[in-house]
């Protein structure tokens, strides 16, 4: 009789404590799905307004209730391009002296040295850069580049105007120096797979280390590099703090990549607090679940990718 | 012949030569963040940052309320975060395997795990401030949860997958139900892989930004308060360096020094945990 009921008990709590870790992660499901249809909801009046509109106007205007993403997606874009353009080659850099030149006692302290920077607050880098690296890009970069490449026909508008200081390219830098380090460490991750029998063969039959990096590891490893670049250039888009500090918060679109301009996050962080309920608000949170969307295709495409790669290892 | 081999040895020189040169570059900056950091947090540490609260300009105040408001907002994102994860982890390792659930949470999980967290932010806002209709440290907690369980989930999942299955069956063969034997076998034997998770967890809800200004809000007083709007130290730091006045600027490095310290100090502990259960 004990038996019997203290086996019940036993069966009843292992079937409740199997219904709570499911339920745990259906909440995982949900929320990302909470995400989604919240943002969803709170821009519809936004959407419904200005429709279709509202995705290639560059009007922002709170006084008039005239509100457009342009602005904001270019900026996001070209911000996340040139943080991509400089962080990826410099990042792959590093990892290849990771994993094939550096002396072996070193290799380990560099890269948890390079995995513990890729852990720090990106807000560490927006007041970095708005105290250190923007009076750096206002009295020598800019003004070099302005000098050097203004006057360049075809490119030159790109660096045209004053130097501020403050704007796209200065944001653009800083995003990069905030996802180099993770970068680097997943790329060396992925560079890790690659059997060592495969570069050793290469290695034996004379090929030089770069040789062995751009016929062994990088074709071996290129699906999951190519996902670990996606995965940081989502981190790109929907980053922050390290943004709104130095990009000059200006809700215009300018040719030049020296102008200040903004970008979906920045402009977010900026307004919120000041944006009055309806339309204004609306289309704040319009430009979050574009946001949430964009980042949603390329983060999903860098999972799918970088699966792939588990899949061959 | 022989140009063939200059040639080719000339390419690797300057290849590998970039290489180096990326790895200068890079670090170098990455120094040079952490020095300017250090040279002017250092400066404002004393012991009034840590027993006054933030105060207008012209007073001497400290960070007080802001580290204890990073503490409890924290705790509550862990208080929610850590069951959440560490539970869903379970799921995925011992019961989901491989059913088209597990393999849709996995998927979506990755996702979370590096989503904008400004748009978790504004997602809680829609959820937790606008139908309460004021601010609170209980929406910033949980945005933070949202943000931290992900984490969690990973990490359980992959220890609980390290567990050798032989284990699991020696005390499915003693007549223990499932749920003991993840209890009180599969949990002991990758406990300090999991406080690495939640460690990790902590380190990425502790230096979040983003959501906290739509759900937080910040306050300049102190509060222990959750329901009502609470500082934190990101919050402060992110007011501060925007400030005209010297002395709130000093105090924004000061914040950020103690920020990336904390941060740092629970990251290299996660890790040493996770180097010394792999040892065993």
């Amino acid at each position: 009789m004990d038996r019997a009921r203290a086996l019940g008990r036993l069966k009843f709590s292992d079937s409740g404590f199997r219904l709570m870790t499911m339920a745990s992660a259906l909440i995982v499901l949900i929320l990302l799905a909470g995400v989604a249809i919240a943002l969803f909801i709170g821009a519809w009046p936004a959407f419904r307004e200005f429709g279709i509109n509202f995705f290639f106007s560059d009007a922002w205007s709170p006084p008039k209730e005239q509100f457009g993403a342009a602005t904001a997606i270019y900026g996001t874009l070209v911000t996340s391009l040139i943080a991509m353009l400089i962080a990826v080659p410099v990042g792959l850099g590093i990892a290849v002296f990771l994993t094939e030149l550096c002396w072996l006692p070193l290799r380990r302290p560099i890269g948890i040295a390079i995995e513990l920077l890729a852990g720090i607050p990106s807000i560490i880098y927006g007041i970095w850069g708005v105290y250190y690296f923007r009076p750096v890009m206002q009295s020598y970069i800019q003004p070099f580049l302005i000098s050097t490449l203004g006057d360049l026909p075809g490119i030159g508008f790109l660096f045209a105007g004053p130097p501020f200081g403050y704007g796209v390219l200065t944001a653009g830098l800083v995003l990069a120096l905030m996802i180099l380090p993770f970068i680097t460490a997943v790329s060396r991750d992925v560079f890790d797979t690659v059997p060592t029998v495969l570069k050793e063969a290469a290695y034996g039959v004379g090929a030089t280390t770069f040789e062995v990096v751009g016929n062994i590891v990088i074709p071996y490893t290129r699906v999951g590099v190519i996902g670990g670049v996606m995965l940081a250039l989502g981190r790109a888009l929907g980053e922050t703090m390290a943004v709104t500090f130095v990009i000059g918060n200006a809700t215009k679109i300018q040719t030049s990549i020296l102008a200040q301009g903004t970008t979906i996050s920045a402009m977010i962080a900026n307004q919120f607090a000041d944006a009055d309920p309806g339309l204004f608000t609306s289309s704040l949170l319009a430009l979050g679940f574009i946001l949430f969307v964009i980042t949603f295709l390329v983060l999903a495409a860098a999972r799918w990718m970088l699966s792939r790669l588990e899949l061959k290892a | 012949m022989a140009n063939l081999y200059s040639g080719r040895k000339r390419r690797n020189i300057i290849w590998t030569g970039l290489a180096y040169a990326a790895t200068v570059l890079g670090l170098s900056m990455l120094v040079i963040i952490l020095v300017t950091l250090i040279w002017n947090g250092f400066g404002g540490l004393s012991i009034d940052v840590f027993t006054k609260n933030t105060a207008p300009p012209g007073v001497v105040g400290g960070l007080l309320n802001s580290i204890v408001g990073s503490i409890v907002t924290t705790v509550i994102g862990l208080a929610i975060g850590a069951p959440l994860g560490i539970l869903a982890g379970t799921y995925l390792a011992e019961y989901g395997h491989d059913t088209r659930l597990a393999v849709v949470v996995r998927f979506i999980n990755d996702i979370l795990l590096s989503a904008p967290s400004i748009v978790v932010g504004l997602f809680i806002y829609e959820l937790l401030v606008v139908p309460v209709g004021h601010f609170s440290a209980l929406a910033g907690g949980v945005a933070l949860a949202v943000l931290g369980a992900p984490i969690m989930v990973r990490t359980t999942e992959d220890m609980l997958n390290l567990v050798p299955n032989t284990l699991r069956e020696a005390a499915s063969a003693l007549g223990m139900p499932r749920s003991l034997v993840i209890r009180h076998v599969a949990y002991r034997a990758v406990r300090s892989g999991i406080v690495t998770g939640v460690l990790l967890a902590i380190a990425r809800m502790t230096g979040e930004t983003a959501p906290l200004i739509f759900t937080a809000l910040g306050n300049s007083l102190f509060s222990l308060d959750p329901r009502g709007p609470m500082s934190s130290l990101p919050l402060i730091i992110y007011e501060f360096a925007r400030s005209p006045y010297a002395e709130q600027q000093k105090l924004a490095w000061t914040g950020a020094l103690i920020l990336t310290f904390a941060v740092l100090a629970l990251s290299i502990t996660a890790r040493a945990l996770s180097a010394s259960s792999k040892q065993n």
